[in-house]
């Protein structure tokens, strides 16, 4: 019926520089690399804002947390709003502590540059905020950011 | 002397590199986050005494904006709309017509400009302890937006550039960009003030 058909050999795909191209995707991804520094223990949905700018990343920054505690920490400290300062969750009066160690880790010159960005969930209530930004008026922290997506429209 | 063997070299088998940098890759792919920080940045006004009595705002340069438990506005006295605030607030401080219940005027000698008319007009917001961060960022995002675009038009008619991209321009340290930055900021201040919130829950 039909002629024997000669077989044909499929050259294979060098794979030699497979290595180099994943190396060069590995560096690429270590270098934009940003670790998560905190945990969050409290579940942080942030609002939309269109005219949220980018904070400068040349000014030092710090993050107070706002929400409520999330899964296990519910458990232990409740429902209603709290903050998350560093890794450890507390509340308005754990600002001055806070506040101090953040101002000692930087050094004089940037200190007054001190940024702080208020991730606070959305569906909290104003009340704790007002709070936080009393408390941070005290302690001379003036300079804030409303932590917020930035939305295209 | 003896001589020695020629040994040959082993070459290392390189086929398991390709696994090892797979897997680093993969690491560093799960634990990237892209999230670079964008916020509403503000500066809280500083602890003042009690004993000093505030200025004196006239009436017409006030332009009130209230925010409820039910997060509904109340805007200069008659319930407002969010979509309609930028542009009422806009002309509020342009106050183009010189209308008598809009904003006054007060010439001042700007660096930037020289002898120019700016607006006496403040936006003050106040909420309540029952209002929603949410709705709370939207209206300060509102007004934040209001101010940036007439930064952006003036900008725009003075020097043929937005206020953003000056804005951009001045964050890598351009001098000129900053100069005339800070020309706009001077004759469009960013007056918004925040009064202390009411507490209206059921005690």
């Amino acid at each position: 019926m039909f002629g024997k058909k000669q077989k044909k050999g499929v050259p294979g795909i060098s794979t030699a520089s497979l290595p180099d191209i994943v190396f060069m995707l590995l560096f690429f991804f270590m270098v934009a690399t940003k670790m998560k520094e905190v945990t969050l223990k409290v579940e942080v949905k942030k609002p939309n804002a269109s005219a949220a700018t980018k904070l400068e990343d040349d000014s030092p920054i710090r993050t107070i947390y706002i929400g409520r505690p999330s899964g296990e920490y519910a458990a232990i400290f409740g429902t209603e709003p709290r903050l998350q300062l560093g890794d450890v969750l507390g509340d308005v009066n754990q600002l001055d502590a806070a506040i101090n160690d953040w101002r000692n880790e930087i050094n004089e010159a940037e200190r007054l540059k001190l940024t702080l960005s208020l991730k606070i969930d959305q569906n909290t209530k104003m009340g704790i905020v007002t709070d936080v930004k009393e408390k941070l008026r005290d302690l001379n922290a003036l300079k804030i950011s409303y932590s917020a997506l930035k939305n295209s429209d | 002397m003896a001589k020695k063997a020629k040994r040959e070299v082993q070459e290392i088998n390189a086929s398991s590199m390709a696994d090892i940098a797979f897997l680093l890759l993969i690491f560093f792919l799960v634990t990237t986050t892209f999230d670079s920080d964008y916020g509403i940045q503000r500066k809280l006004p500083e602890k003042i005494d009690i004993k000093t009595p505030p200025p004196e705002v006239k009436r017409r340069n006030v332009f009130m904006v209230l925010v409820n438990r039910e997060d509904l506005l109340l805007v200069n006295g008659a319930p407002g709309d969010i979509n309609l605030l930028k542009e009422d607030v806009k002309n509020f401080i342009l106050n183009p017509n010189d209308e008598p219940n809009l904003s006054e005027k007060k010439e001042i000698n700007s660096k930037g400009f020289g002898k120019v008319k700016i607006s006496k007009g403040v936006v003050s917001l106040q909420n309540d302890r029952g209002t929603s961060y949410k709705k709370y960022i939207e209206v300060q995002n509102v007004l934040a937006a209001a101010f940036n675009e007439m930064r952006n038009e003036r900008a725009k008619a003075e020097f043929n550039t937005s206020y953003d991209d000056l804005k951009a321009m001045a964050a890598k340290a351009n001098e000129d960009a900053i100069k005339k930055c800070e020309a706009i900021e001077e004759v469009l201040p960013l007056s918004i003030s925040e009064a202390q919130p009411k507490d209206t829950r059921k005690k």
